[in-house]
């Protein structure tokens, strides 16, 4: 069964989303009702997109466009045969993909079909990328996380998950180490000017950054849309709505606008809607600042895929209940600097494993530090793994391995 | 068509298995049970057991995954349940949950044997009959013999379901023991308390209220033989919203020693909120409460010597290498990891220090109940556990 979807039905879609949305329209049409709402919901915010996402929309577009109609059924044949009721078979999802994905991904559990979706997405999406490969990164990526901010005595066996990986270093000289790697990050984005393509991201209040390339979000600096989120959940919940679903919907609608972001310029609309995303789709994110700098890099490498991300972990609350840390107030918040480096030692590693995801993975190099510590580990193309070094080096030595 | 995602979801599930069971030997030297039947006992007639044999469940609702368990960096994380609980019982290495994978539709698929499809987030009853049902009906036992102690308001509905001839009136008493601190505090700041009535962390933005009972504060502190302003005293001296759980199953148990009795702890599920440490801390206490609910086991006359003991996660997590999750944090990926879990069964007549490998489902939690305490689970789908009867 194929939809018949009309230009009306893109009339709420930003300009270029309409735009992109009405000029594949006899593409759209062909595609079986369970997958081309998933694709529209790409497209639709096509305005706010990473430059690299954007790419991805029109390499699948493209691709699915050079496709005879019988390699294209045969493609998504997996869709084709999933069991939908027609509800979800309806043409009107085309307006609201957003709904279309939260409705049918209820159903999928429910019916036990959530297996057979995974892997006709996943076969979907390997198809795309051998018929086109991601090209490589402009440089090699590096991937920098400073963790243990405010500690002053560890007893956590830090980097463990890293240690097949890369070498750790035991003796490393920290002084002006963050003043080193935050120079760093500025030169690489002033070698490869690009928007979006270099990141410093920090849980606590961010060093000051020269370079306009190197696109800076601290927590704190999203506090007051952070509190103003968590305004319009409580008042949701004490206005009664139904359920957490009910509620994930409303965040998922929610424009940045609400939350005092200011959309001038497209640069800033982008990031706005960005930094909207982690606060609303982000599970912890919102009340505890490791999971938001975690968090933050997952999102970066797999959205704008940049070259550099330097993320910067730091103490976040201590945990209290859900309906105090909900409430906004935190005027008597406790730190938990020796959790918060366990949390940031984890956060670490998934920052590593999701840069690796990307192209160009056999040459990106990773540097974790306990900030103000003699503690470091790398992971190189340059440097053995599962090796420790205990000789005397400071963070300019550390970076020299990455470029390599 | 055996399509090749399912075989490799399977092998890997497998090859979690096999670790646990390696690991497991050269930890405790347990016995390998290779089971290469799944032959179901003959089904018990109810009634021809005496209740001379009790039973108590306990399940986690937030998954663990091996690495944190299982595995070598994982073991310092449960020393009592590696070194005191294993020994004394039967470890199924491969609990394969096809359910949906939410903690109350599938804490609920557990205790009917049926796998749920209704929305983890409704407050609805299961729509099968739940293993207090049965339970109560077949041996018509009073309701002060089928208990539920469930830490978030979700499960309020989970004692009974809405199927025909079956119902409430069969259905376990269900205490979710923070509803009643609340009630308790209500003239009073919650500030040294609020950690115990942490509630669903499932979905960490909603919030929903903590309602009122339809049994009162009183009814409850009777119940619990015990003042209010005791309840609360005792409350300030424990930590967490399971620790709250234990002491309410602690004087049930004291009180009514219930035949049936089922205990859902969550707070290692706080790992949704991406906090590492807090998701091991949960882990490490969880583990220090079974051994305290088997320690109370073996000290109470009326449970010592005649009482089954299961412990299960209700599933897993995410894998860190599913590209569509987020690593421990979450269960939503439906991968191997987060299907694959582990039952850990202990009492009279259970073979101790082994470990049973054949892919088993939670579904078949109700049906061996049933075998072992003489009730008929007839519309549950799983099938009795052979190695524990």
């Amino acid at each position: 069964m194929l939809l018949q979807i009309q230009v009306k039905h893109f009339k709420d879609y930003p300009p270029e989303a309409r735009r992109v949305a009405a000029s594949h329209l006899e593409l759209l049409r062909k595609l079986p009702p369970a997958f081309m709402p998933l694709l529209l919901q790409q497209v639709q915010d096509y305005d706010w997109r990473f430059p690299a996402e954007r790419r991805d929309i029109d390499r699948q577009l493209t691709f699915l466009a050079s496709l005879s109609d019988a390699d294209r059924r045969r493609l998504l044949t997996g869709f084709e045969r999933l069991q939908l009721p027609t509800r979800l078979m309806d043409v009107k999802w085309a307006s609201s993909p957003v709904e279309f994905s939260e409705q049918l991904s209820n159903y999928l559990w429910s019916t036990h079909q959530i297996d057979a979706f995974h892997e006709a997405s996943s076969n979907y999406l390997n198809a795309v990328l051998a018929a086109l490969p991601h090209q490589p990164p402009a440089a090699p990526r590096l991937g920098i996380a400073v963790i243990g901010k405010g500690v002053e005595r560890n007893s956590y066996p830090l980097f463990s998950k890293f240690r097949p990986h890369g070498m750790h270093f035991t003796n490393v000289n920290p002084a002006n180490g963050l003043k080193t790697l935050l120079a760093h990050v500025a030169e690489r984005a002033a070698a490869h000017p690009a928007p979006f393509d270099h990141w410093y991201i920090d849980g606590g209040p961010a060093e000051p950054v020269s370079n306009p390339l190197l696109t800076s979000i601290s927590y704190p600096g999203l506090e007051p849309h952070r509190l103003a989120l968590l305004r319009k959940i409580n008042s949701a919940i004490n206005n009664g709505i139904a359920g957490p679903k009910e509620l994930l919907s409303l965040l998922h609608r929610l424009q940045p606008e609400e939350i005092g972001f200011d959309a001038a310029g497209q640069n800033g609309a982008i990031i706005g809607r960005f930094a909207t995303s982690l606060l609303t789709s982000g599970s912890g994110t919102q009340i505890f600042s490791t999971s938001f700098v975690q968090w933050t890099t997952r999102e970066l490498w797999r959205r704008a895929q940049p070259l550099t991300i330097l993320a910067r972990f730091a103490p976040r609350q201590r945990q209290r209940s859900m309906n105090e840390l909900l409430s906004g107030d935190e005027q008597t918040v406790e730190m938990d600097a020796p959790g918060s480096l366990i949390d940031a030692d984890m956060g670490a590693f998934y920052m590593w494993r999701d840069q690796q995801r990307l192209s160009g993975a056999e040459k990106a190099s990773f540097l974790i530090w306990f900030e103000d510590h003699p503690e470091a580990f790398a992971v190189s193309p340059s440097l053995p793994p599962n090796t420790e070094s205990n000789a005397r080096i400071d963070m300019h030595w550390l970076l020299a391995q990455t470029r390599r | 068509m055996a399509d090749h995602r399912t075989l490799k979801a399977s092998e890997i599930s497998e090859s979690v298995s096999r670790r646990r069971r390696e690991f497991l030997r050269l930890l405790t030297g347990a016995a390998c049970y290779r089971s290469s039947f799944s032959a179901s006992a003959a089904p018990s007639s109810p009634g021809s057991h005496s209740l001379k044999r009790r039973a108590i469940v306990v399940t986690f609702g937030g998954g663990c995954r091996d690495e944190e368990t299982f595995m070598p960096q994982g073991q310092q994380n449960i020393p009592y349940l590696l070194k005191e609980l294993l020994p004394q019982g039967t470890l199924f290495t491969r609990v394969e949950n096809r359910g949906i994978l939410g903690h109350y539709v599938a804490t609920a698929s557990l205790a009917t044997g049926v796998y749920e499809t209704f929305d983890n987030f409704a407050s609805v009853p299961p729509q099968s009959p739940t293993v207090f049902e049965y339970f109560r009906r077949d041996l018509r036992r009073p309701s002060s013999d089928a208990w539920v102690v469930a830490p978030s308001n979700g499960f309020n509905r989970i004692g009974s379901s809405d199927a025909r001839s079956f119902g409430p009136g069969y259905g376990a008493q269900v205490v979710l023991p923070k509803r009643f601190l609340k009630q308790a505090l209500a003239s009073k700041t919650t500030g040294d308390y609020a950690r115990l009535l942490q509630d669903n962390y499932e979905s960490p933005l909603f919030i929903p209220q903590i309602e009122g009972s339809s049994i009162s504060l009183l009814e409850f502190a009777e119940l619990l033989n015990l003042s209010v302003k005791d309840f609360v005293t005792q409350a300030l001296t424990l930590s967490s919203p399971d620790e709250l759980s234990l002491y309410v199953a602690k004087r049930l148990m004291r009180r009514y020693a219930p035949n049936l009795l089922w205990i859902t702890l969550h707070d290692m599920d706080i790992a949704h909120a991406g906090c590492y440490s807090l998701y091991i801390e949960g882990i490490q206490r969880t583990d220090r409460l079974c051994r305290e609910i088997w320690r109370t086991i073996q000290s109470e006359p009326e449970y010592a010597g005649k009482t089954a003991l299961f412990i299960l996660p209700d599933f897993g997590r995410d894998s860190d290498d599913s590209v569509g999750g987020n690593g421990f944090q979450h269960h939503r990926t439906g991968d191997a990891l987060s299907r694959t879990t582990w039952l850990l069964a202990l009492g009279p007549g259970i073979r101790e220090n082994s470990v049973v490998d054949r892919p088993v489902e939670p579904l078949d939690v109700v049906p061996t109940l049933g075998a072992l305490l003489g009730f008929d689970p007839r519309m549950a789908r799983g099938k009795p556990l052979s190695e524990l009867l």
